[in-house]
């Protein structure tokens, strides 16, 4: 450090550094919080405009439309029963393939594989957590459809709800084993020894000491999947047809539509119904993705509240 | 003290009582179901890669290098996806230049230097929550606020539906992705890293920029790479701000000013639009164009993974 000669002083002006050195610290700063500022400009800008846009609809629609016996944006129906439907059977088949084959494949990661297996088995679930949606949709309708659904279940449609919960389902397994995976992965050793100490077998040890002390991100990893399987569209939108309208039905077996299916085929189809007096059909997206949004939310946030819980817990 | 040599007969029971029964069936049939989920996930990867390469087969037998150099067509034997490729490319180079620097400069605000207080755990969760939001609800965002308010600036002549649109609405889309990898990279780099530097004299930027980042790099790279990735494949946003799902003419001979306001598609796009087309020819291009879609996404996600395993050190 350069200063006048002699003059070995300890002083405040001194400790804290040459103005030019300081002028940058300010600098990379305010830079840094604008960067991180920027991430709460989306949120309210996804909120501002998700409310603004669906206000607008609400205005136009006669509420009635809401409540009809199918989803035909085209005729002026937008029976929500009839997408939520939709929506919670692709869900729930999505979980039952999720939940088990992501547990499964966590617990056998956590509890079983030694180190160099689980570097090798480990990126299996990597490469599928990769594969990109619209793939899986082309794989759910070409393969699992006339497969699974059409061989197994006798579905007659090219396009069924199944399929698509099918493919769903495989996308959202890596989620599911991920996350369970570093709560089974983050219970302490000590419960494991202690219960081998006394005679407990591997399956013991893994059903009754680690699942239970890890439950809360299981449960979290569950929730996670699921808002996740709400939230898929490109599956939805390739293999469960029903693209130009779907009557209110619960059979899995047939074309549906999902809230996230009707937004994407206002988004692809809607420039033929531009002009309808007063409502434009294509201003129902926004209603339904404020719902998606507002569902999807509750379920993060009710998930990030069992993570913390295994935080705390260890 | 003499010890009474217990008799044959006591010392096997008391050796097969303590060992238990020999074979623990059940926990071998468990560990065995277990196994199997894990290798189910890898038998829908051999078939899924399967099927798509036979499906695809009559086009990379036949014309696999006019299908990536050709442009899209009515006519399925003259279809290609070097338009999709190009968009796709083009819309990944704007999140690499938007989404990473914001990201990482976010991230290293929130780790490094932010102090606990209600407003940083509130940003922290925020991003969490971000990090949820299903894509096609950022589509939607997109729609608002790049093609139809801000129209002017990212596409005058193509009602908003442009590259810009396209790349700022999946740079919005992967912005959480990356600052929580970052924030998780740093968080790994030791306190006594830091605290040597400091000891030493070094500011706080100094610390970041000259110790901290180098050791979180390899952490943070990977993190950009799968990033980038996911926005390489991702669709449903993109149907919402104007990606074109059908025929798309690119003329040559324009700046590239004129090239980012104009409409554009991405490989994933295509396959969406080519997949609801009937004919075995369609069939067939979906297919080609999913081997190309892969193999692109997989050759990346591998070399992150081995980059990170090659890095991957504990302290």
């Amino acid at each position: 450090m350069a200063s006048t000669a002699g003059d070995r002083s300890l002083s405040i002006e001194r400790l804290r550094g040459r103005p030019r050195r300081r002028r940058k610290e300010a600098l990379v700063r305010v830079l840094l919080v604008i960067a991180t500022t920027i991430s709460l400009v989306i949120s309210i800008a996804i909120v501002v405009a998700l409310i603004e846009q669906t206000i607008r609809f609400l205005a136009a629609v006669d509420l009635g439309e809401l409540w009809t016996e199918g989803w035909r944006p085209r005729s002026g129906q937008f029976d929500l029963l009839t997408i939520f439907i939709g929506t919670l059977e692709v869900s729930v088949i999505a979980m039952v393939i999720a939940a088990p084959l992501g547990l499964g494949a966590a617990m056998y990661l956590s509890e079983y594989a030694t180190p160099s297996t689980r570097r090798r088995l480990k990126p299996i679930l990597e490469t599928l957590a990769g594969i990109p949606s619209v793939v899986l949709g082309y794989f759910a309708l070409q393969v699992v459809n006339p497969m699974l659904v059409q061989g197994l279940f006798g579905a007659t449609s090219t396009f069924t709800i199944m399929a698509a919960g099918i493919g769903v389902g495989i996308l959202t397994i890596p989620l599911v084993a991920s996350v369970a995976e570093d709560a089974m992965y983050a219970v302490p050793n000590a419960l494991r020894e202690a219960a081998f100490g006394i005679g407990a077998r591997r399956k013991t040890v893994a059903t009754r000491v680690v699942f239970p002390a890890a439950v809360s991100g299981v449960v979290a990893s569950l929730i996670l999947g699921f808002s996740r399987a709400l939230g898929e569209t490109m599956v939805v939108a390739i293999a469960a047809g029903a693209t130009a309208g779907a009557t209110r039905h619960w059979n899995p077996l047939e074309p549906g539509q999902t809230m996230t299916g009707a937004i994407s085929s206002l988004a692809i189809g809607s420039d033929q119904v531009k002009g309808a007096a007063g409502l434009n059909p294509f201003d129902a997206l926004y209603f339904v993705g404020l719902l998606l949004f507002m569902l999807t939310l509750a379920l993060n946030v009710m998930s990030e509240r069992f993570v913390r819980r295994v935080r705390r817990d260890f | 003290m003499s010890a009474i040599a217990p008799t044959r007969h006591v010392q096997t029971t008391v050796e097969l009582a303590l060992r238990g029964r020999r074979r623990d069936v059940a926990g071998r049939v468990f560990q065995g179901g277990l196994l199997l989920s894990l290798l189910l996930s890898l038998a829908i990867l051999i078939v899924l890669l399967g099927t798509s390469l036979s499906d695809a087969w009559p086009v990379l037998s036949s014309r696999a290098g006019a299908f990536v150099t050709s442009n899209v067509s009515r006519l399925d034997v003259r279809a290609g996806v070097r338009q999709g490729i190009v968009g796709s490319m083009i819309l990944i180079g704007f999140v690499a230049i938007v989404a990473m620097p914001l990201g990482i400069a976010a991230a290293i605000y929130l780790q490094e230097y932010a102090r606990d207080t209600r407003i940083n755990r509130l940003l922290t969760t925020n991003i969490r929550n971000l990090a949820g939001v299903p894509s096609i609800v950022y589509g939607i965002l997109g729609l608002v606020v790049f093609v139809q308010a801000l129209r002017a600036v990212t596409g005058p002549n193509v009602f908003g539906r442009s590259y810009v649109s396209g790349g700022l609405t999946l740079s919005a889309l992967v912005l959480p992705i990356v600052i929580l990898i970052t924030m998780e990279a740093l968080r790994a780099v030791p306190r006594s890293i830091r605290e040597a530097a400091y000891g030493v004299g070094a500011t706080q930027w100094e610390v970041v920029r000259h110790h901290v980042l180098p050791y979180a790099a390899p952490g943070i790279f990977t993190g950009a790479i799968l990033s980038l990735a996911r926005a390489f494949g991702e669709t449903a946003p993109l149907l919402l701000v104007g990606a074109v799902t059908g025929y798309l003419s690119t003329p040559g001979g324009r700046t590239p000013l004129e090239i980012l306001q104009g409409q554009y598609t991405s490989l994933p796009t295509q396959i969406f639009s080519w997949s609801r087309l009937a004919g075995d020819g369609w069939k067939a291009n979906t297919a080609a164009a999913i081997i190309v879609l892969l193999v692109i996404i997989l050759v990346v996600n591998l070399a992150a993974i081995l980059l990170r395993n090659r890095y991957d050190r504990r302290w």
